[in-house]
């Protein structure tokens, strides 16, 4: 399902002197099927922005594709829910979401909203808790009992239970100690390899954008201003910097490594096996001539 | 959410009223809704209503602000207007169509009662708009100071008005969040019967209580740690101010009241 | 150097009353001197909270002793160590009581009946020593999470403490945010030489510290120097940390061919080392 956003603004509090505009013109296209990151500093529009993807907010002005769906701005949109069925949205802590009796329900609780029959959603759950990585015994505690990080994974699979074709992530792993993050990540990567889930991870970590992603988007002061496959975005650190970003640890590492033996590797590194990898072809190539 | 609220909220300024002192504020206030009630005529009304407009004015308010807190009480407010111009029957009738007749002082009194319900919140809306909540709180503290003597615990009810008053904003957007998380797994709050509303507000509430236990249990920790155990031998870090304008305005307002009684028939 | 903290074969359970439960903490000893920063490091449920809140006095070992400034901490002395010990937890929004910064940054005062005229100055000092004395009437909700990270901090310094804690005070944050607190607390080392005791499950942060108390289920596992902390490898990434980046680099080189003379925790060595090993034959 493809998700395009045409001159998107949004303003919150419209039509009051509280009146703040959070989002201008955003021009933005997630092909269905690829796995799309977000970048962009806390109050730059991004979690404004992916609010958009579900239809949890309306433009203000714009239109946004969803699929087949059209939000378009002024007009009354009805029946989001099949939209939200498709669309399922991570939230920033999304521990906070758990309410039921156990973690089975909580699970459930989703798909059975959409009308999914009880014994299907307990299937869905059952089949979700060892994805997530946590032990079936879980499925009967209380999800009040469960570690953070254990949590984390419950509310998880409560959106996943929704079997959406689209799945928005905002900062997934933030507070997890790095085994946990590594995990989190790792999984969601997976399930967008094997099951095709278009993949749309909105986040500040560089690290995370550049080993994941297939296409970025930068936004700055409610603005995407930049769009484009990791490497050519990193190829230009001087405009990165000009949005206050960084380039991501790997690529500042291999600038020095560069600087240092006086020539270009053959490409951007995105990961640290990958540069690891180049720095030794390029030191047997070096042996090689001596 | 908080962007909707407009009544009750705080507008940060540098006018001659929001620099007064928050006691002689909230004793203008609660002077000035007695004093509402020595009016009973055209002069005394039309004096009242001058001396809103004239705060009104001092305290660089829009209007816009003034307006919007009077829309929750305009049913009200339309309501009396009417009772008073049906069931009155005194003076010349000014109006008549069958048995309903409408009298002169049926009108006068409507648009009395009208006046005293418009002043009356215009001023209490200055005091909100023009004082942040936290100075409020602290002219509460210290008028009630005196009633210590009689086991009131004056500083935990004002520490906690104003622990209450700093954690709004953060458990409004908190609901926020937790609405639309629900929403995003299919949880509908705006449509449906009532028993059904009733059960999806289940799934904002339990969440809401969670969060809201598990950061009193943090902020107990955090002032523990800082060394807090109840009001005695603490000092304070705000203090009051009185100064000329306080005093004036309390003066003015002895002199409208001195007015009033004068002018009232 | 003088002793600021210690821990003397400090034991807790959460449950006591049960035979052979699971301690939170086991037979842990430190010691913590004048000036040093140290590390505790653990992943979550390693016994790092447990630690901090013995220390904060919320709870009371049941075997082993800690010392304050080289009194042991009892119920009679905890206020008053209390005023010595600043610290800083992980949720920004938990902590912050005033309705303002300068509010918020006086609490620990007006708690311990500092007089008007001194809190004031305080105030304005601490403030401006983690840079955010141009916030004195902000609202905490239009703060960010490093500003009021920075805040906190501020709070605790007021007090002018022997030792600042902070308890997981990054963990929350957005890599400015931690960024901001972290040279926020470097500068205050610089020009002040303050003991801090930073708890935290990010090895660059670790780095940072002189010595590493590395926490598993409880126990002390190890403790030492980064260096001598982070040479323990794999056994780290098995009990659920990562290695530092430029340990991370100098593996995955060394696997792929690459000849590398030691390992390495910055960049600059790893580089140096590379060259050196590499191409300046």
């Amino acid at each position: 399902m493809d998700i395009k956003l045409q001159q998107v603004s949004y303003a919150y509090s419209m039509g009051t002197p509280f009146e703040k505009r959070a989002l201008f013109d955003v021009d933005l296209e997630i092909p269905s099927k690829t796995y799309q990151a977000i970048i962009g500093h806390t109050g730059s529009g991004k979690s404004t922005i992916l609010q958009h993807f579900n239809g949890l907010l309306k433009p203000s002005k714009g239109e946004v594709h969803i699929g087949e769906r059209v939000i378009v701005a002024g007009k009354k949109a009805k029946e989001l829910k099949p939209i939200r069925q498709k669309v399922g949205i991570v939230f920033q802590f999304p521990e906070h979401q758990l309410f039921e009796e156990t973690v089975l329900k909580d699970i459930m609780f989703g798909p059975m909203n959409f009308g999914v029959s009880p014994e299907e959603a307990e299937q869905r759950a059952r089949d979700l808790v060892g994805l997530v990585g946590l032990p079936n015994s879980v499925l009967e505690k209380s999800p009040f009992d469960l570690s953070g990080g254990q949590m984390r994974r419950v509310a998880i699979a409560g959106v996943l239970a929704l079997q959406p074709e689209v799945i928005v992530l905002d900062e997934p792993t933030a507070g997890l100690d790095p085994r946990g993050q590594r995990e989190i990540m790792d999984m969601f990567y997976q399930l967008h390899k094997e099951q095709g889930l278009t993949t749309i991870l909105v986040t500040h970590s560089m690290e995370d954008a550049a080993r994941y992603a297939d296409n970025l988007a930068i936004m700055h002061e409610g603005r995407c201003v930049l769009t484009g496959a990791p490497r050519d975005i990193f190829a230009d650190a001087k405009t990165l910097e000009s949005y206050r970003l960084e380039l991501p640890r790997i690529i500042k590492f291999q600038h020095k490594v560069e600087k240092l033996m006086d020539k270009k590797l053959s490409k951007i590194c995105l990961t640290e096996e990958e540069l690891a990898l180049e720095i030794s072809h390029s030191v047997k190539r070096e042996s090689d001539e001596q | 959410m908080m962007e909707k609220m407009i009544f009750g909220r705080y507008i940060p300024g540098d006018s001659f009223v929001h620099r007064l002192d928050p006691r002689s504020k909230l004793v203008f206030v609660f002077a000035f809704i007695i004093i509402v009630f020595l009016a009973n005529n055209t002069i005394t009304y039309g004096l009242l209503l001058a001396f809103t407009l004239f705060i009104i004015l001092l305290s660089r308010i829009r209007l816009y602000f003034l307006i919007n807190g009077l829309k929750p009480v305009l049913i009200l407010l339309v309501f009396t207007f009417l009772i008073h111009i049906i069931f009155t029957r005194e003076g010349n009738i000014v109006f008549e169509l069958g048995f309903f007749k409408i009298y002169e002082e049926g009108v006068r009194q409507g648009i009395y009662i009208s006046i005293r319900f418009v002043v009356l919140v215009f001023v209490t809306s200055v005091l909100t708009l023009t004082t942040s909540p936290i100075s409020i709180t602290d002219g509460i503290e210290v008028l009630l100071n005196p009633l210590k003597k009689v086991k009131l615990p004056v500083h935990e009810l004002a520490l906690m008005m104003s622990i209450a008053l700093r954690f709004i904003p953060t458990l409004m957007d908190e609901t926020d969040k937790i609405m639309k998380a629900q929403m995003a797994r299919g949880s509908d709050l705006s449509a449906g019967p009532l028993k059904d509303r009733i059960k999806a507000v289940v799934p904002l509430l339990v969440p809401l209580f969670v969060s809201a236990f598990k950061r009193a249990e943090d902020l107990a920790t955090a002032m523990e740690v800082r060394g807090y155990r109840g009001g005695e031998g603490r000092t304070r870090y705000r203090k009051l101010k009185w100064d000329w304008r306080d005093s004036i305005s309390l003066v003015v307002l002895i002199a409208l009241a001195a007015l009033l009684i004068y002018l009232r028939t | 150097m003088s002793e600021i903290l210690s821990f003397n074969n400090v034991s807790f359970s959460y449950t006591p009353e049960v035979k052979d439960a699971r301690k939170a903490v086991q037979n842990v000893s430190f010691t913590i001197n004048e000036g040093e920063w140290i590390s505790i490091v653990g992943h979550n449920g390693s016994g790092k909270s447990t630690m901090v809140k013995i220390i904060s006095g919320l709870l009371f070992p049941q075997e082993g002793e800690v010392h304050v400034m080289k009194n042991v901490l009892t119920e009679e002395n905890l206020w008053e160590t209390r005023t010595q010990i600043g610290m800083v937890f992980q949720n920004p929004d938990n902590q912050f009581v005033g309705a303002t910064v300068q509010d918020d940054v006086a609490f620990a005062l007006e708690n311990n009946g500092v007089p008007h005229e001194e809190m004031v100055k305080r105030v304005h000092t601490s403030l401006k020593q983690v840079n955010m004395d141009s916030f004195l009437n902000h609202e905490p909700h239009h703060l960010s999470g490093g500003q009021k990270q920075r805040v906190a901090i501020a709070g605790a310094l007021a007090m002018r403490p022997k030792i600042l804690i902070l308890d997981e005070a990054t963990a929350m944050l957005d890599p400015q945010g931690r960024a901001e607190v972290l040279n926020t607390v470097q500068e205050l080392r610089e020009e002040t030489r303050l003991t801090v005791l930073s708890i935290t499950h990010d090895v660059e942060e670790a780095l940072l510290a002189d010595r590493i108390l590395f926490m598993n289920d409880g126990k002390k596992y190890a403790e030492g120097s980064p260096q001598e902390v982070f040479s323990l490898g794999d056994k780290l990434v098995e009990f659920g940390l990562e290695l530092p980046f430029a340990m991370r680099m100098t593996k995955l080189l060394k696997a792929n061919g690459v000849s590398l003379i030691g390992e390495h925790m910055t960049e600059e060595e790893l580089v140096n080392d590379l060259w050196t090993s590499n191409f300046n034959k």
